[in-house]
């Protein structure tokens, strides 16, 4: 039986976490992966290559079956829609929280609002579940400006310390949901390779409650 | 629309060019062809109906998936048809109204308003095998096995049968006190088997041992050992227990792979649930299961198993290796005398491909040509 495992790792500030998390269970990567210009890893368990993608395109690959298992945050696959993967782990780690924030003193108007985000889907959600109807504006990044410029009334954004909002006159409102990095595990592969996934999965938990302890 | 763009078809609709279209279809005769050695006899439904017989109970997914139009006639509305289950489901129940069993298999497009996958295909053609009238567990074994000569006739070369039982869930929840909203909630992180979000759904649950079992549930997929400790089902366990013996026994090199977690068509499915995986695709290739209610809203329900395919998926699983046999052809002039003609149509009778040649060219598939000979037609080596 084949028990090639591709594991999908998300880049940028989480990865450190990530390899420290998968070093204790057992997955080191061959070479220093911060100073490569490589995508694609060996590491040290046997059978198991590791790919450093972005953290939005990993639920593509596990869902599609390029990769089998992955690392992700719960802001993506709340985005993104998490069908046809299976979510079994919170490794607990990149843990902050998506918020509504808006300036300092603003209360609701009349009937819509206005919201400036990254998260057009999980904000529409939001609002809607609330019985408000949020005309969404999408942005990239510097969410904070939009309310300063009168672009948005509200703004929807991954708060980790929110110094920056304070710094931009908004302050933080409500919590929509905390985030942390999730693993996330193709179905086909949960089938096929159930011994080798279920085993990641096992020494994972186990390298996060002793992390936790 | 420029002439760049004018060819574009829309995202996951596709046509299948020679080739792939001669392998389709050469998977859909041997399968039909297989059905029917089992008894199942071939029905064709119609590609629209009335929504209100078309979107019967089989859960808001397909209602979702259903393109809908107007009846210039009549006013009512009909849908595209997303599936075909429901439509042979009208049939036995109603058209056919047998009583006892029966037996019926289909082959046709469906329409999809969205990709239900990546990359999926909008229009699947979908082929599949009902059973009506047998609530037996034989019936189910029955298509199940058909499932598994299904992808054996098809050529795939190695599947893992996925077995659940809707009845262990439902136990659980029976009594358990939940709302419309938190049931969503609890049955979405189960599906992800999200261990995280399927305790914070589970908050509601006021009864902690049920709120375990449940958690527990999620981890219950892998080898037979999952069936352990299910005390509350056993029913569900023991008819898990005796399907996955007997066909281990009668296909022993399929892998068996129980999710006891896994709840696909929840909503009408009333028994065994059961999917053929193949590995490294993330979707299953054929799934089907116990629904023995659907034929109700027609006026009979009648106990009903089943499964069907998506012979463009399958397609796609195979492509290397399913081979079809090469067109070897021979040329004919276009312009002949009546012999000529005669003689085309021996050859064509007798098996061969004939193609006529209007301008002298030869087709390139052709390996021999007719020529005339002191005034004879001869078959000979182009």
């Amino acid at each position: 039986m084949s028990t090639e495992i591709t594991f999908a790792l998300t880049k940028g500030r989480i990865l450190k976490e990530t390899l420290r998390l998968l070093a204790e269970a057992g997955i080191e990567p061959t070479e220093d992966i911060d100073n490569s210009r490589k995508l694609v890893f060996g590491c040290s368990a046997p059978g198991v290559r590791l790919l450093v993608i972005r953290g939005l395109d990993v639920p593509t690959y596990v869902r599609h079956g390029a990769a089998d298992i992955g690392v992700v945050g719960k802001d993506v696959l709340l985005e993104n829609g998490g069908e046809g993967l299976y979510e079994p782990l919170d490794l607990g780690i990149a843990r902050c929280r998506l918020m509504t924030a808006a300036p300092v003193g603003w209360t609701p108007g009349s009937s819509r609002v206005r919201v400036a985000t990254k998260f057009t889907e999980i904000a529409r959600r939001f609002f809607a579940e609330r019985g408000v109807h949020a005309d969404v504006i999408k942005l990239y990044g510097a969410m904070e400006l939009a309310p300063m410029m009168n672009l948005a009334d509200v703004i929807v954004d991954i708060v980790d310390t929110g110094n920056t909002m304070r710094a931009n006159g908004l302050e933080p409102i409500d919590v929509i949901a905390d985030i942390s990095s999730r693993l996330v595990v193709n179905k086909a592969a949960m089938r096929g390779k159930h011994a080798a996934i279920q085993g990641i999965i096992d020494a994972l938990t186990v390298a996060v409650a002793r992390r936790d302890a | 629309m420029t002439t760049h763009d004018r060819w574009l078809l829309p995202d996951g609709i596709e046509e299948l060019l020679p080739v792939a279209a001669a392998k389709v279809e050469q998977l859909r005769r041997q399968l039909l062809d297989l059905y029917g050695s089992w008894g199942y006899q071939l029905v064709i439904p119609p590609l629209v109906e009335f929504t209100e017989s078309l979107l019967i109970g089989l859960g808001s997914d397909i209602e979702l998936l259903t393109f809908r139009v107007t009846d210039q006639i009549s006013g009512r509305s009909m849908g595209i048809r997303a599936d075909i289950t429901p439509q042979v489901a009208r049939i036995d129940a109603h058209s056919l109204a047998q009583e006892g069993v029966s037996r019926l298999c289909y082959a046709g497009e469906v329409l999809h308003t969205r990709q239900t996958s990546l990359l999926a295909s909008r229009s699947p053609i979908k082929l599949g095998a009902e059973l009506y009238g047998d609530p037996s567990l034989q019936a189910d074994l029955e298509v199940i096995s058909l499932m598994l000569e299904t992808m054996t006739t098809a050529g795939v070369p190695r599947v893992i049968l996925d077995l659940g039982h809707v009845g262990i869930y439902r136990a659980l929840l029976h009594g358990s006190g939940l709302d419309e909203a938190q049931e969503q909630a609890v049955f979405d992180a189960l599906q992800r088997k999200s261990l995280p979000d399927l305790g914070d759904a589970l908050q509601a649950v006021s009864n902690q041992q049920r709120r375990q079992q449940i958690l527990e549930l999620a981890g219950m997929h892998g080898d037979e050992t999952v069936l352990q400790n299910i005390p509350y089902a056993d029913a569900a366990v023991a008819e898990l227990r005796e399907v996955s013996g007997a066909i281990a026994r009668r296909y022993p090199a399929v892998e068996i792979y129980f999710d006891l977690g896994e709840l696909r068509g929840y909503h009408y499915h009333t028994g065994l649930v059961f999917a053929a995986y193949v590995p490294g695709h993330g979707q299953a290739v054929a799934n089907g299961g116990r629904y023995d209610d659907v034929g109700q809203v027609f006026g009979r329900a009648r106990p009903a198993t089943g499964f069907n395919t998506d012979l463009k998926a399958l397609l796609e699983i195979l492509a290397g290796s399913l081979a079809v046999p090469e067109t070897v052809a021979i040329s004919a002039p276009a312009q002949g005398d009546a012999a000529l003609w005669e003689l085309v149509a021996e050859l064509r009778a007798g098996g061969e491909v004939v193609i006529s040649s209007s301008s002298g060219e030869i087709d390139p598939r052709c390996d021999r040509q007719l020529r005339s000979r002191e005034g004879k037609w001869k078959v000979e080596k182009c």
